[in-house]
């Protein structure tokens, strides 16, 4: 397919569609008009770099955790039918559309001193709220339904049949699952941690409400920057321009690996074309 | 007063007038309660509020908002929209005061200001650019600088900071869920969440003076209302519901 024009589509349909990237990208121009002039004294704050450095990280580590506990959920709901299946579906989907400051305040309410499972942490010598692992709880919490829908919709989107075939030629469960299913469903689960991961560097009201606002600690970019909203506006407009490229480069990044996983050649199946 | 109040209701555009106020968040409860008065003084009119960290509304109001009203809860932030002819000349309207609030329950057992340097204290503080976290760190220096606590004695403090919220309402939410073990906050926010938390006063010595200014906001679509509102502020009225709740009036 000759990708250099675009063919099908009315004027309407383009002017519609026109319309949304302007939207989209009016904001971003007009960040980087104002951020890129700056000294570099609003780029290299020490306050800046360390919340750069605690944003990728803590969204990294959420992305993991995500992929460690939302690849089997999503498998499991991919593969069966059972009672309640519906109210576990909306759970998992209801961090999406809670408002993040409630989901902080539920945190709270879960895992604070004084919460749900407050004394028992306790007991155990840990107290969530304040420190870096309640910014990945924060992430994790509002992120990770982004991706275990993804990975859902790509599980169930897999052939069954190659996989009874993998199973009648003798392979194993494991084996089946690594070669056939994964790869299959691959650039469902890349684009679904895609925006997971966008999800956690951008969270900031349960962040807020469940980890504070320390820096160095728990003040993530989002963070910073309404701290620096307030007091420091070139410092402000800096980190939006860092979190920006970061997060377009990072989303383009894992573009191309899904791209590329999509269309590896499996035991002579045709490549797919997802990402390409 | 009321001669005044009557007049202002037998002028043009009144009825149906929509006044914005933007106030700090430690104004909250007493206007709202102004805000009652208001309407029912001026049948068909409101007010509406927008409570917040003074640094953040003056950044709104730097970026164009439509507030007619500002109330600060530091001369700072007035001064720097003063200096840009952004508001009108302000008038201080009330004072506050600092306390040291904890839990209700007091589980880490702070009672003196010499406890809150105790390692492994949680303290929750407001950032340095939100009014009641650049007092904080002035009464922290006046204690700093009396040989009874010593100069070490605000690092030690500083050390035991956990969080850094951006209004003090976050601040006594946190406490008040017991999340933290001591916050500094203002006189009237102790009074105002009542027996959630338990409170630690500060000496006169050490306790730093909140001037609050008001001033009608430069190009406000309700400038005469905004003006009225002031003068209910500064009214005999006025200052009896703030120093109800807790403000020291003129």
């Amino acid at each position: 397919m000759d990708s250099s024009q675009i063919k099908a589509g009315g004027l309407l349909v383009r002017v519609m569609a026109g319309a949304l990237v302007v939207f989209l990208s009016l904001p971003v121009a007009a960040l980087i008009l104002r951020a890129v002039p700056l000294g570099a004294g609003a780029w290299l704050d020490p306050a800046t770099l360390a919340a750069l450095e605690l944003s990728l990280i803590t969204a990294s580590l959420s992305a993991l955790l995500t992929l460690a506990v939302g690849t089997p959920a999503a498998w499991l709901l991919a593969r069966n039918e059972f009672r309640g299946k519906a109210a576990i579906d909306t759970l998992i989907d209801l961090p999406m559309v809670l408002p993040p400051a409630v989901a902080g305040l539920a945190l709270l309410m879960a895992f604070g001193r004084r919460g749900l499972t407050g004394p028992a942490l306790s007991v155990l010598g840990v107290e969530l709220p304040f420190t870096t692992a309640a910014v990945v709880i924060a992430e994790t919490f509002v992120a990770a339904p982004f991706y275990v829908r993804a990975a859902r919709v790509g599980f169930a989107g897999v052939d069954r049949k190659l996989e009874q075939m993998s199973a009648l030629l003798g392979v194993s469960d494991a084996r089946t699952f690594a070669r056939i299913t994964l790869p299959l469903a691959g650039p469902a689960l890349v684009s679904g941690l895609m925006m997971t991961y966008a999800r956690a560097l951008g969270e900031f009201g349960a962040t807020i409400m469940f980890a504070g606002n320390f820096p160095g600690r728990t003040q993530t970019m989002p963070l910073a920057i309404y701290a620096g909203l307030e007091g420091n506006l070139d410092s402000a407009l800096a980190l939006s321009l860092i979190l920006v490229v970061v997060s377009f480069a990072l989303l383009f990044g894992i573009r191309r690996v899904g791209g590329e996983y999509g269309v590896r050649n499996l035991r002579g199946t045709a490549p797919r074309e997802y990402g390409m | 007063m009321v001669a005044g109040a009557l007049g202002a209701c037998a002028g043009p555009g009144v009825g149906g007038s929509k006044l914005t106020v933007y106030a700090a968040a430690s104004l909250t409860e007493a206007f709202r309660e102004l805000g009652s008065t208001y309407e029912a003084a001026h049948a068909g009119s409101k007010v509406e509020f927008n409570f917040a960290g003074s640094q953040e509304l003056r950044a709104q109001i730097e970026q164009g908002a439509k507030a007619d009203v500002f109330a600060s809860a530091d001369l700072r932030n007035m001064k720097a929209l003063e200096d840009k002819g952004t508001v009108s000349a302000a008038r201080v309207f009330a004072r506050n005061r600092l306390v040291v609030i904890v839990p209700a329950d007091n589980r880490a057992g702070v009672k003196t200001l010499a406890d809150l340097a105790r390692p492994g204290l949680k303290l929750v503080m407001a950032q340095a650019n939100v009014p009641v976290g650049q007092y904080g760190l002035q009464a922290l220096d006046k204690l700093a600088a009396d040989p009874a606590y010593g100069t070490e004695y605000k690092a030690s403090v500083l050390q035991n900071a956990v969080s850094q919220e951006n209004n003090v309402r976050a601040v006594v939410s946190k406490i008040a869920l017991g999340e933290g073990d001591a916050g500094i906050v203002y006189a009237t926010d102790a009074q105002s969440v009542g027996a959630r938390v338990g409170t630690i006063e500060i000496p006169d010595a050490y306790n730093v003076v909140a001037e609050y200014p008001i001033a009608v906001v430069t190009g406000a679509a309700e400038a005469e209302q905004a003006k009225v509102w002031i003068e209910l502020v500064l009214s005999e009225q006025g200052q009896a519901v703030l120093k109800r709740y807790g403000f020291v009036t003129n």
